[in-house]
């Protein structure tokens, strides 16, 4: 166990080291970092002094060192756009964007794999046919539709709930929170909503797919054969065995809630970092890029050390053998 | 009350379907007593499963019984409700499964699994029904109990594994068993152990024990009576030296004198005619079609193969390191096959006997060793056009006839591939006429030719195959367990069409197959594989009569005797 994880630790840290190659890479390619600092009128002298300072002559490789050493101690840079630390920036806006993912990844979770559990067991009933029906349409619907529906029905015909940001905060510590306040709790109802429902979705059809395969397996029909109860068949057998191959799957997908938030978060103008990332796109702030690309990595090698563990905790044919 | 455990009377299965009701099984009548066991012998679609599974009320939708009654120890079990049944099913009916691979649940321990089965049917603590897992491990013949029954179903060998599904049709003691094909997916040896454990456990424990198999060898070794199943019909029930003796049915008649003999080596396999009809087959002139021709491939001198000490490992394990593994799968191995003959190789699962059959076939690399094929070294051979000379006069035929055709492409498409790829022909016309007359000659007619590879059983596939690997004008065939997924019937079919190929095309075969009796008939000389090594190389009839290798010993030894079979020389004799 210990051996397998340092194993995947070892490897994490070699796909992070390449993707801060690919980040440090977008300063060195996407334009001239000396340009996008200075005005028109910084004389040549100015400029190589400014290019001295910032160690841009130091060889190409002294300078990925640097930026990774930077990097580890959460030192980004500034931004070319808004002149502060991007380090900040992120901090600043990470907790909302965290907070809507987990908010619409349990959501995702919670309803989504009962339903596939129950359109697996009864795949004929009616409950379950429409559902399947009604799904697809989750599936094929686009994000920034369903969150514009949702605008216009709960917010603007109905006014039940906002339409806009993350209503009121609390600052605990660096955190900020809209948990705590009941403006901050009818915000995200929406944007995790939004989030949630193709998610949704698509947990509910994987669940069900894989379990319709286990109920068709041998040892479903041999524990039948034994007169075990149908609850424990389902609940116990079936479904831990379901998991196996949906827990990939699941990880991967609450990986991309978060990293791809971005059109959710642009439609309800949610101050995550999805904004932020979209804002410096436009306006060519590297710094903030790179920071950001660094980031989601980060999350996708964290969560996908996750489901190997968990694969470790389910699946008894990956220990390794004594 | 009579003695009679489970008691089946007239019982009729239907699956409902658009055409109308299928009638799977049809006013069956079995019975079973204590400490017997009643062999249901039949070959696939013959509705011995549907028995099973309608007594246990575990019919597959749309599957229903449609009338007849079945008793267990006097009382009606037919028409009670899942929760009725489900206190008979494991408690006083345990069933066995046909592949222990997958009836085991791998994510539980053994323990869990017994204690959760025994747990359902006795009233036992936690500790008691722990013991009471291990010692039915132990009575199953597992060694070491108290330490396995925490292991997972992975850690243990299929032979072990199926012990482990009979533990668990035991845990509360059940009157009747029934075992669907028990031992079809274990190699010879462990079958022998498997039924060994049967037999005792049945005289131990006085339990009725219904076995469903499509293998005479099985019922000849374990079998009280016999019931045989044709089409969903019982033609005849009697005790096992009767019906493998001097049957009365016409169809028990054909399919006993199906089974390859194991002991004199016949010119052609007796034909089941009651089975499969193989449709009209168009004789050809092979001097004069096109299949005939192009054969002279000059005389070589010495053999036509030549495998000098093949090797091939396959290695395991990622790029960081971490459980890296090595199995040395084909190891030192060095035969030839001369000109004309057909050179068996025989060993049980994971000898081996595949992969030499890649290796020559350069679909695996190898890893040491070379293969001469007609004075050429095929592993020094870098070009892929280079090979594909060779290869286009070696073709193989594949054990699974399901998934050897591909079956998005029309049977026409499946056989001219090879001729198209070979650029054998000079106009698309005479590609179709060749492939239609392939088709007449492996005895499945021209009409199939427009046909989809689903719209045939398995048998018929097989032939697809073999005309398939006929359309290169191969001179050397590789038949890999070619027949071992056929019934008995389709079996003596198909080997007699390839003895048949052998002689009108002079073909050179090499023969791969587990199954001893078929080597005996099929074969002119035999390679004994065992854990990757070629352990004894003998003439047919040497090797059955006096084997020289411990292991080929061994595997000889294991053979099913067939006593008391019906004499089938006065079959033979009306046959030739």
């Amino acid at each position: 166990m210990f051996k397998f994880v340092s194993m995947r630790l070892l490897q994490s840290i070699v796909v992070m080291l390449v993707v801060g190659l690919i980040a440090f890479a977008l300063f060195r390619f996407v334009g001239d970092p000396i340009n996008n600092m200075v005005g028109q009128d910084t004389t040549l002298e100015e400029r190589e002094a400014l290019t001295e300072s910032l160690g841009l002559n130091d060889p190409f490789i002294v300078q990925y060192g640097r930026f990774v050493a930077n990097a580890v101690q959460g030192d980004f840079g500034m931004s070319y756009r808004l002149r502060q630390p991007v380090s900040g920036l992120i901090a600043e806006r990470f907790p909302a964007t965290l907070e809507l993912s987990l908010v619409s990844a349990v959501l995702a979770l919670v309803l989504g794999v009962p339903m596939g559990i129950y359109t697996a067991l009864k795949p004929k009933s009616f409950f379950s046919r429409s559902f399947m029906t009604i799904s697809l349409m989750g599936v094929s619907l686009p994000t920034f539709l369903i969150g514009i529906l949702l605008i216009l029905f709960f917010g603007v015909t109905l006014r039940w709930l906002p339409t806009f940001g993350r209503g009121e905060v609390v600052e605990l510590g660096w955190w900020s929170t809209g948990f705590l306040t009941s403006s901050g709790l009818k915000s995200i109802i929406l944007p995790a909503i939004t989030l949630a429902v193709f998610q949704m979705t698509l947990i509910v059809r994987l669940v069900r797919a894989e379990m319709l395969e286990v109920l068709r397996t041998d040892y479903i029909k041999f524990a039948h054969a034994r007169g075990l109860s149908p609850r424990l068949i389902n609940f116990s057998i079936a479904l831990r065995n379901t998991l196996v191959p949906v827990i990939t799957i699941i990880g991967l997908q609450v990986g991309s809630i978060i990293a791809f938030a971005i059109i959710t978060e642009s439609v309800f103008q949610w101050p995550g970092m999805g904004l932020l990332f979209i804002q410096a796109v436009s306006e060519v702030d590297i710094p903030v890029m790179a920071a950001y690309l660094l980031l989601i990595a980060f999350v996708f090698v964290v969560i996908n050390l996750i489901v190997d563990i968990l694969y470790f905790v389910v699946d008894p044919r990956l220990r390794v053998q004594s | 009350m009579s003695k009679e455990l489970l008691d089946i009377k007239d019982l009729v299965v239907e699956f409902p379907s658009r055409h109308g009701d299928v009638t799977a099984a049809k006013d069956v009548n079995l019975t079973v007593s204590a400490g017997e066991i009643l062999g249901v012998v039949g070959e696939s679609g013959a509705g011995k499963s549907t028995i099973g599974n309608a007594v246990v009320g575990l019919l597959e939708r749309p599957g229903r019984v449609g009338g007849g009654e079945v008793f267990l120890e006097g009382e009606q079990i037919i028409g009670k409700s899942q929760a009725e049944l489900r206190k008979i099913r494991g408690k006083r009916i345990g069933m066995i499964f046909q592949d222990p691979l997958t009836s085991l649940n791998p994510l539980e321990t053994i323990a869990s699994q017994l204690i959760g089965t025994i747990q359902t049917h006795l009233d036992l603590s936690d500790a008691d029904a722990r013991e009471r897992a291990i010692s039915l491990l132990d009575q199953v013949g597992i060694p070491d109990p108290s330490a396995r029954v925490d292991h997972y179903p992975h850690q243990f060998s299929g032979g072990m594994r199926q012990r482990v599904v009979i533990a668990l049709a035991l845990c509360a003691e059940p009157d009747v068993i029934l075992a669907d094909e028990p031992t079809t997916a274990l190699d010879v040896s462990i079958q022998a152990q498997i039924l060994d454990l049967l037999k005792k456990l049945v005289r131990e424990k006085g339990v009725g024990m219904i076995i469903i198999t499509h293998d005479m060898g099985v019922i000849a070794e374990v079998a009280d009576r016999v019931a045989v199943m044709y089409r969903g019909v019982v033609v005849e029930t009697g005790p096992t030296a009767k019906i493998l003796g001097n049957p009365d049915h016409p169809y028990s008649r054909s399919l006993i004198s199906a089974v390859p003999r194991p002991d004199v080596r016949l010119h052609r396999f007796p034909v089941v005619e009651s089975i499969e009809a193989a449709g009209e087959c168009k004789e050809l002139d092979l001097n004069t079609h096109w299949l005939g021709k192009a054969r002279d491939f000059g005389k070589s001198d010495g053999p036509l193969l030549k495998v000098d000490n093949l090797e091939m490992i396959f290695k395991s394990g990622g790029m960081f390191g971490g459980g890296k593994s090595e199995v040395r799968a084909v190891d030192n191995v060095s035969f030839d096959i001369r000109d004309g003959e057909c050179f068996g190789i025989v060993g049980e699962s994971g000898s081996g006997k595949s992969t030499i059959a890649r290796l020559v076939t350069s679909i695996y690399k190898v890893a040491g060793g070379s293969i001469n094929f007609a004075g050429t070294d095929l592993t020094k051979i870098k070009k892929r056009r280079e090979l594909n000379v060779h290869r286009r006069q070696m073709q193989m035929i594949f054990q699974d006839p399901f998934s050897s055709v591909n079956s998005r492409m029309k049977v026409r498409d499946i056989i001219a591939e090879p001729i198209r790829f070979h650029k054998l022909t000079s106009s698309e016309a005479e590609t179709r006429q060749i492939v239609d007359d392939l088709l007449d000659h492996v005895g499945l007619g021209a009409k199939a030719a427009v046909k989809f590879p689903h719209e045939f059983s398995g048998g018929q596939r097989q032939r697809i195959s073999i005309a398939r690997a006929l359309a290169t004008r191969p001179r050397f065939l590789i038949c890999d367990e070619p027949t071992s997924a056929l019934d008995v019937s389709i079996q003596a079919q198909i080997l007699n069409l390839l003895k048949d190929l052998q002689e009108e095309l002079g073909l050179t075969m090499m023969f791969i197959s587990h199954d001893l009796p078929v080597i005996r008939q099929m074969c002119d000389r035999v390679g004994v594989m065992s854990k990757g090594k070629m352990v004894e190389i003998a003439d047919t009839e040497e090797l059955f009569k006096a084997p020289q290798h411990e292991y080929s010993k061994h595997l000889i030894s294991l053979m099913p005797s067939y006593s008391g079979l019906m004499d089938r020389d006065a079959g033979q004799a009306e046959a030739s």
